[in-house]
């Protein structure tokens, strides 16, 4: 029987709130942390977040009645408490797979976390999960290569791959940059980074930094006939300029190239991945911004919906913390969002912050980058945490070696390649690493070196954001 | 402070990938990995070249991969074989994962002499 029209302000819970709706396989679901202003009932305020993030205003209006707005409606389907944190719980919302533009992460986002963060009902209230639907994730186009074809363009097996990014992070030139990567490489690096801010500054522009170091690259290559590779930053002012910049990399022969993809834009990202697969280039991804919005444990986003994120809208490598380094990371989690990263299947786990299966279906996976604050001390844990399948980056670990880049590169590979060694005959890396690395200096000045000079360094402070699992 | 030497006229800068930055493998490092590889279930296979040829993708494979092959003894003489038979070529072992698509393991137990 049709619906009259009936003005006015309704409670949310009276439309959104279904403890007995079972979600479909098709739904996209998420997972809110929920705090709300005094006095409003946990039904409300969930309800509310599934209007005001799907079909809701907050007063009915009469083009409602045009619709199925029934169908269309995200559904406040359960609430939970948060273990050890009784100011907030936990929605769950499943959204008709309707409500979403095919392969768009923008649009998704534009929903989830569009005005109803805002809301004055809210307190505050993070996105801790969402779970994509197989019949979603097929909507897009995902990482450019993955990690399979990234292996074999650039022959790497069997081991984790040794980054480094270049420092001083800004007001080097073109030619003395390239020099920089140049000795990294042929110390025996397989990647050189451009630093997220650096762009195209009147100190050094974008062309002039591609040319230097695509024959730094070369040269390299020739000298220890492994492949190489650097992270051209192409993140630039407008989607054109990013364009342009990723396609003279191309015309040069550069194997990777990198995007910001929060500063960026989500759009401008998926752009540039679908144009990485089109063209057979490998696509780094770094996060400029995303402490901004996943470092809250009360509001914003948590950093493994962002992971989800950067997966479907597409890169072949992401920063994901280091757990070890001087940057924020809990290990749990950490090692939730890796998986999220890498596998094709992950199943909901508490003790991770997974709130969801998920499937990724056929779609291939992303390498994790563990970078900043680590040196060769940390490389056992780096090697038992990460595995083979990751970047591990050494900045100030690689270019801090008293001897300069080359030695610093070639401290950090012995090292890798030691503890790869070693956890392939069985030894515990974490407890043994000290007698592991030890005994490879014996080989390696430059190791021998490396280890004089950073061993007293550590990273002990506490994470800001934990994951929620103390009860009180 | 100490130099870093390596150039392109100097052949022994050149590289191997996994494991080249550590001195050439014992026969007993060498056992260890193999059963590294035969404990993860990837197949092990056998590639060789001349150095000059090094660079591609695709080096001679030394008869075919060796399916559900387990005995590390075996293994190792498949490679003494090899070596054998191309004693100036660069040989190396790989482990095929079929479900990765992808070597879980390669490394060169048999250096030739570089150019």
């Amino acid at each position: 029987m049709a619906k009259t029209y009936d003005a006015g302000v309704k409670e949310y819970r009276e439309t959104y709130w279904m403890p007995d709706y079972t979600p479909k396989e098709t739904d996209i679901l998420a997972c809110f942390k929920v705090t709300p202003q005094d006095g409003v009932p946990r039904e409300e305020v969930a309800a509310a977040v599934a209007a005001e993030s799907s079909t809701g205003t907050w007063t009915t209006v009469w083009t409602d009645l045009l619709t199925d707005l029934d169908y269309y409606k995200g559904r406040a389907y359960a609430i939970e408490d948060v273990p050890g944190d009784d100011t907030c719980f936990y929605a769950f919302i499943a959204y008709p797979i309707d409500l979403f533009e095919e392969g768009s992460v923008v649009n998704v986002m534009t929903s989830l976390v569009g005005n109803v963060f805002g809301f004055k009902a809210l307190r505050a209230l993070r996105l801790e999960d969402i779970r994509f639907p197989i019949a979603y994730v097929m909507t897009c186009n995902g990482p450019p290569q993955g990690i399979q074809m990234e292996r074999d363009i650039l022959n790497k097996y069997g081991r984790p791959l040794l980054g480094c990014t270049i420092k001083p992070k800004l007001g080097l030139s073109a030619k003395n940059y390239g020099r920089a990567c140049y000795e990294g490489l042929r110390g025996g690096l397989d990647f050189t980074k451009d630093d997220e801010n650096v762009n195209s500054q009147p100190f050094m522009r974008w062309r002039a930094r591609f040319d230097f170091v695509m024959e730094a690259i070369h040269k390299a290559e020739a000298e220890t006939g492994e492949r190489k590779g650097h992270y051209l930053n192409v993140t630039a002012p407008t989607s054109d300029e990013m364009m342009k910049r990723a396609e003279y990399a191309k015309e040069i022969g550069a194997p990777i190239i990198m995007h910001d993809y929060i500063t960026g834009g989500w759009s401008a990202n998926t752009q540039l991945a679908q144009w990485c697969q089109d063209n057979g280039m490998l696509l780094h991804i770094h996060r400029a911004m995303h402490a901004v919005l996943d470092r809250n444990p009360h509001h914003g986003i948590h950093f493994r919906v962002l992971t989800k994120i950067l997966r479907l809208s597409g890169g072949d490598h992401l920063h994901s913390g280091t757990v070890v380094g001087k940057l924020e990371g809990d290990r749990d989690a950490t090692l939730g969002w890796i998986d999220i990263m890498r596998d094709s299947y992950i199943k909901e786990d508490r003790s991770r912050g997974i709130f969801f299966d998920q499937d990724w279906g056929a779609m291939p996976g992303v390498l994790p980058v563990a970078s900043g604050g680590i040196h060769v001390w940390h490389m056992p844990a780096l090697v038992n945490i990460f595995g083979d399948d990751s970047v591990l980056q050494f900045g100030g670990g690689t270019l801090g070696h008293p001897w300069g880049n080359a030695a610093g590169a070639a401290a950090n590979r012995v090292a890798v390649e030691a503890c790869v060694e070693a956890r392939n005959m069985g030894r515990e890396l974490e407890k043994e690493g000290k007698e592991i690395l030890t005994s490879a200096a014996k080989n390696s000045p430059e190791l021998a070196a490396a280890m004089e000079t950073w061993k007293e360094i550590k990273f002990e402070f506490d994470t800001v954001d934990k994951l929620d699992v103390s009860h009180k | 402070m100490q130099d870093y030497e390596s150039s392109l006229s100097d052949a022994s800068s050149r590289k191997f990938e996994t494991f080249s930055y550590l001195p050439p493998f014992t026969p007993e490092q060498t056992r260890a990995q193999i059963e590294y590889i035969v404990s993860k279930g990837w197949n092990p296979g056998i590639e060789h070249t001349e150095p000059e040829n090094a660079g591609g993708h695709y080096w001679y494979m030394w008869k075919l991969p060796m399916f559900g092959e387990t005995d590390v003894d075996a293994i190792l003489k498949e490679v003494e074989a090899c070596h054998a038979a191309h004693p100036n070529n660069h040989v190396r072992l790989l482990g095929f994962d079929n479900f990765a698509q992808s070597a879980g393991a390669a490394m060169v137990i048999y250096r030739g002499q570089t150019v």
